[in-house]
This record gives C-alpha cells, structure tokens and sequence, in this order.
C-alpha cells in the first residue's frame, strides 16, 4: 500500500485533537429554511448574480455566473423564493459583508434536471470546458475554481496527486469522506486523471488515519493508483509539501505545482468532481468539521448557504463559556465574526473555542534571534528577516526575502519563543505589497490613457487644419473658374437663396429635437420607457417585500 | 621629444573622437530623471500641483522649478519617495493642500443634460456618452481628479468616497493591546 516518502524541510507536530470528531460519521443536514449564499466563494472574480429578488429558483439552478476566467459558478442549495440580493456578513477575516442571494426554502427541494456527463467518450483535455458551469472549487482551503485546474496547461500533467492529508489539528472532514465514500473519491480521482491525461494517481494519506488509508486503498485497485501514508506533520497537507513528500520534487520559488508536470487535488474536490459529472449535480453541499467546545464534535454534510449557528446546532450546541469561532484550522484559520455567516466552499472546520482549549494569546516580547522559526519553515525562508522588514514596512528587502513564497502555514508563529504573530505581520506585508502593486498598475493604465489623449486631441486638431487646408483651396480654384462660367454663376445664386432661407427659417422655428423623429427613433424612446417602467415595478416591488 | 609629443597628440585625438562618437551613440533622449519621477507620481492627472497634468509637474521637478509637496493624491508616502528619488529632505504638504481619500466621481443620471462638457474635461477618457445622451463614468478608469465637476453646468456630479470592500481590504498592521500589569501583593 505504501510507496516511498521523501523527506522535506521544517514542520511541528501540534497536538491534533482529531479523535473528538472524527468518531461519529457524516450527519447529513436537513433542509434549512433560509440559505445565504454568497458571489464570492472562490479565489478570483466574483460570479455575476443571475437572479432578482422576487424570483423562484429551483435546486442546482445557476444563480451566479462565472465572470472571467479565474472564477466559479455559484448555485441554488434548494428550490424556494429570493427574498434579497444584497450584502450580508460572509466568512472573511475582515468581517465586511459581502454580496449574497438569501433564498426562502420552499421545502419541495424540486431541482433542475440534471444530466451526466459521458466522460469516457471524452478525449482529455475537454471535460473542463463542461465543468465551467458546475461551480466546482477546490475544498482543500484554497478554493481555486477546479476547471481551471483541469484545463490542459503548458507542461504535460505526469501525476495527479490526491490531497487526503489533511494536516491540520481539528479538522476530520477528508478522514470521514475518504473512510465512508472511498469509491466516489476515487471515480473522482479517475476522471480528473482522464482529463489531465496524467500516467498516475498517488494518495496522501497521513499515518493518524489508517481507516481512511485502508479504505482508500481498497479503492485504488481498479485503478493506476496508489495510496502513500506519509508522516503526521504539519505542513504535509501544503501542495508544495505533499508534492514533495510523494515524488521528491521541490516546486521552484514563484512556482506551482503543475509547472513540474504534478496537479493537486484534494479529496473532497473529487467527491464533488465525481457528483459533478455521474450525476449532472453542482457543488451545492460539502462536509465541514464542526468541533471544539460544542456538545457532539462532528461532521456534518451540508449545503452550501447554510447559517453557521445552525450547524453548531446540529453538533448539538456550544457548551457554557465558549470565547468564538476558528473558521478553518487553529494554524491557518481565522476568527468568525458573526455567526450568522453562510457555510461556503472554503470552509472545512469550524472550531468553537474556549480559554481551555485555546488560551489567550502571550503578550508578544522581542525577537531574540534564536533561529526556531526558520528550522520550523516548510519554505525553507527566513522567518526572522521577514519580520523584521515586514515590521519596519520595508516592502521591497521582504520581497527580496521571497516574502511570497510563504504560504502562512503558522510553523514560526507556532514555535516562536516569544510568541510573536509573525504570520500576521507576513499578512499585512503582502496585502501592503499587493495593494501598492494594484495602485502602480491603476497609475500606469491612467498615464496611458492621458497620453494616448493628448496624443488624439493633436491628430485632431492635424486633420482638422488639413481639412479646412484643402477646402480652401479647392474653393479658390472653383472661384476662379466660376467667374467666366453662367452656368456656374445661376448655381451659386441659388445656393446663395437657399441660404437666406434657411437662416429666416431657423430664426421662426422653435427648436424641438422630440418632434420629427423617425419610426426607429420612436420604437427605442418606447423601448426605454418600457425598460425604465419595468425597472420602477421591480424597485416598487422590492420596497414593499 | 617630438616622438613623445607626437603619441600623446595621436592619443589624444583617438580619444576625443571616441568621446565624440559616444556623444552621439549613447544620446538619451528626453530627461531620464523626469521619466523616474514621473513613474512615482500617482498619474491622475488632477492638476492640483498647478501643472498641466503630471508629466509636466515631474518635468517642472526634474529642472529643480517645483516643490516636491504639491501632490495630494500622492499623500505622505508620495512626498517620501520623491525625497528618496531626489535626495532631499521631505517637506509637509503646505496650507490647504491635503490629501482625501480616494474617491471617484459619479453622474446623477436624473440630472445629467448630455452636454458633454465632462466629457472634454476628463483627463483620462474615463466618461462614456454622447451628445443629449446619458453620459456615465467608469468608475474602474477614474482617477478621482475632481476635473469634470466645475465644467458641469447642472451640477450633476459629485464625488464618492470608495469604501473598504472584501475586494480592497488589506491585512491591519499587528498592535499588540496595552494590558494592565496585574499587581502583585
């Protein structure tokens, strides 16, 4: 079952807290009565709302549509009623809202028809186009749309490693998909296998879930795939990390995966994947970890939009003195600011804390340059250096210091003696960075768009000169013509009344540019009028729901 | 002696005319320095340092004619690369130059006549319409110039401020709460 485990760097072994809920198997949740689901699940452009509040949808119903290339469809968890489509609080450490479709089940959970997709029949390299429209995106906390993924790149795929590390503490949600829905992650497997056209699947497993490694093993036989039990330690889930934990190949700095001929997938992507393409289903639900200090730890199976206090609920309910939410791991997850906030594709666990179990946070006290951090580095940097320019914002030496290389796994932070946040201050760096690149790309686009300006108004004032050039001299030849020419004369004496008739005319006439329009002119003006009734309804309409 | 002065002549007119060869392969056209300040400025072109937009203010900068504190939309960050760029000390902005927020400018489509007055005036072509049509701004393009306000003759546009979205939110810098020392019998 195992093949060979190369070594990589750095790494801790945190205490993992899975047993609590890995236990109990999948709950699937019943039907809420009101799902929030948000435009931005996904790492990239947000979907483009389809729908308006007032309209029915149906379950599987696509009501966000991919916008760009780096995006992901968004759909209806269930049939029911928009109620609104405005900004509600969403899963994002900033605590801002974001745009949402609030939907009112209607409890028939009528869906779209759905139709599989006849993969087999497809050359590789043309499901993705297929899968555009099935909103998936990667569950394993990257959330990058999955076709995208698929699509055939510039280097050929070799291997497809499926991600069922899963090394964070807490969190059990790929244990239990993989112990109880092993086959399906594998067909999963196999059909993203097909599309890349890659030679071999290799399985990640680490060594704290042998059910799941036996399990998915068993799964493996039809297939050219095999399951690798790796050591428990963290970072091993990271894909830079299990991508050389599993093949001994390092992923160059500012580079991915797949630039080494290797993709990524995680397990419950392939779930999904499989759901996506045997049955015709978007991705409307997913497995999330609901533990910490809650009455029964657990997984649940639930549908994307789900209020988050209500699958606390289903883990049977905070228990006294819970201090708030982990949404994600302890290591890389953030705080949940309302609880309201939908359940959505990145989100795996939700930890509800208390002193216990996550104790306040040691007052940070200065860097004593003792070095832990860069032996616990899984990226092989500098953590200490990082900091420093990261803390000074001195921007520039933190990039030089491949600042974006780190992949905010929490190792330094974790083993720092002084317990400085350091991950934070990397945070806080690469936004700043991002930021200032974001503003020199807005400079250079309005630096072009003057210059191409200033550029245009001299062309046009060139051919305006050209042009009155030309009709002057035209004129001046004609003139010297017409003097011995009667013909020439009678012309211009009419032209000359012509004139004189115009201008009194202008000079009685009340302009009125709405009178006089042709038929086409009318058939729009009645076209926008219709548009802007029909636009005044719907406001009206709104106001009173 | 002849034949000392005679190498030092020779050697010097091969020289002079590799300098003067080099004088005209290696010419620079334009002003380098203006070109590196003006990659610094903000670029929209707002005219509120008192220039014509601003490459002539970088222009006006590189000849030594102009502060380097006359830019608010390039804020106090601005005014420190400018120092660094030009090795001088940076200056505070002078009275009634300040920087706002960044904001864009929007056309209340009630009010709008379609004249296109704003249209002339927007440095960055960042207003779509024509003649007695609605005219509107892409907000993506705008640079917060305030330009297209004062042409307006039914005072139709007014500036708005952006807000922080899930889309422009950046990471806070880490602050460490002050804790009171617990005491100690």
């Amino acid at each position: 079952m195992s093949g060979r485990v190369y070594p990589i760097p750095g790494g801790l072994h945190p205490a993992e807290h899975k047993i609590e809920s890995s236990a109990a198997p999948i709950l699937t949740a019943p039907l809420s009565e009101r799902y929030v689901v948000p435009l931005r699940q996904h790492i990239g452009q947000p979907a483009r709302v389809l729908v308006h509040a007032g309209d029915t949808v149906l379950k599987g119903q696509m009501i966000g549509t991919p916008d760009g290339r780096i995006s992901a469809a968004v759909h209806a968890p269930t049939s029911g009623r928009v109620v609104a489509v405005e900004p509600r609080p969403v899963p994002h450490p900033s605590g801002l809202p974001d745009l949402c479709v609030v939907i009112e089940s209607d409890g028939q959970d009528a869906a779209v028809e759905m139709r599989p997709i006849a993969w087999r029949d497809m050359p590789p390299g043309e499901l993705h186009k297929r899968l555009s429209r099935m909103g998936l995106a990667g569950q394993g906390g990257a959330v990058f749309p999955s076709h995208v993924k698929l699509a055939p790149g510039a280097t050929p795929i070799e291997t497809l490693i499926l991600n069922g590390a899963e090394c964070e503490p807490w969190i059990t949600c790929d244990d239990r998909l993989m112990r109880e829905r092993a086959e399906a992650v594998m067909l999963g497997a196999e059909i993203m296998r097909h599309t890349l056209g890659a030679k071999r699947i290799l399985v990640g497993i680490e060594d704290n879930k042998p059910e799941a490694a036996q399990a998915m093993a068993a799964a493996c036989t039809p297939y050219q795939a095999e399951v690798v039990v790796v050591p428990t330690r963290y970072p091993s889930g990271g894909a830079k990390q299990l991508t050389q934990l599993l093949t001994g190949l390092e992923t160059p700095s500012g580079k991915l995966s797949p630039d080494i001929g290797i993709q990524v997938f995680n397990v419950a992507t392939a779930y999904a994947l499989q759901r996506a393409v045997e049955l015709g289903e978007p991705m409307l639900s997913r497995v999330v970890t609901i533990t910490g200090h809650v009455r029964e730890p657990r997984n649940i199976e639930a549908r994307l939009g789900t209020p988050i206090e209500e699958l606390i609920r289903l883990a049977g309910g905070e228990l006294d003195h819970a201090t708030g939410q982990i949404v994600g791991g302890p290591m890389m997850g953030f705080d949940l600011q309302d609880t309201a906030s939908p359940l959505i594709k990145s989100v795996n666990c939700i930890i509800t804390k208390s002193d216990a179990l996550f104790p306040p946070h040691p007052l940070p006290m200065p860097c004593i340059r003792c070095g832990q951090c860069a032996l616990a580095c899984p990226a092989q940097l500098q953590p200490f250096e990082l900091y420093w320019h990261a803390k000074s914002k001195n921007f520039d030496r933190a990039r030089a210091y491949k600042l974006f290389d780190c992949i905010e796994c929490g190792c330094c932070s974790h083993v720092c003696p002084s317990h400085i946040p350091l991950v934070d201050y990397y945070r806080f760096a690469k936004s700043e960075i991002a930021a200032a690149d974001r503003a020199k790309q807005a400079a250079e686009i309005a630096r072009e768009r003057h210059e191409f300006q200033m550029f245009r108004q001299e062309r046009e004032k060139q051919e305006k000169a050209e042009r009155l050039g030309k009709k002057a001299s035209e004129r001046l030849e004609t003139g010297a013509v017409a003097a011995d020419d009667p013909e020439a004369a009678r012309k211009k004496a009419i032209l000359e009344a012509a004139i004189e008739r115009a201008k009194q005319a202008k000079e009685n006439v009340q302009p009125k540019n709405t009178e006089n329009l042709a038929a086409e002119q009318l058939r729009q003006i009645d076209e926008i009028e219709a548009r802007r009734q029909a636009a005044e309804d719907r406001q009206d309409a709104e106001r009173q729901a | 002696m002849i034949s000392a002065v005679v190498v030092m002549a020779a050697i010097g007119l091969v020289l002079g005319a590799v300098l003067g060869w080099a004088e005209l392969y290696f010419k620079v056209a334009g002003d380098p320095l203006a070109d590196k300040i003006n990659d610094v400025l903000p670029q929209t072109q707002c005219g509120q340092c008192g220039f014509a937009g601003c490459r002539p203010y970088a222009e006006a900068m590189a000849k030594g004619e102009a502060d380097i504190n006359r830019c608010p939309p390039g804020g106090e960050a601005g005014i420190q690369k400018l120092a660094d760029l030009l090795g001088v000390e940076p200056k505070p902005f002078g009275e009634g130059v300040a920087p706002k927020p960044k904001s864009v400018a929007v056309i209340d489509e009630n009010t709008c006549i379609g004249c296109t007055l704003c249209i002339q005036a927007c440095p960055v072509d960042a207003i779509v319409g024509a003649s007695k049509q609605l005219h509107v701004i892409v907000a993506d393009l705008c640079t917060g110039c305030e330009l297209c306000i004062a042409p307006c003759p039914v005072d139709c546009i007014h500036m708005e401020v952006v807000h922080e979205t899930v889309n422009n939110w950046k990471w806070r810098y880490p602050v460490i709460p002050i804790q009171q020392e617990r005491q100690t019998a």
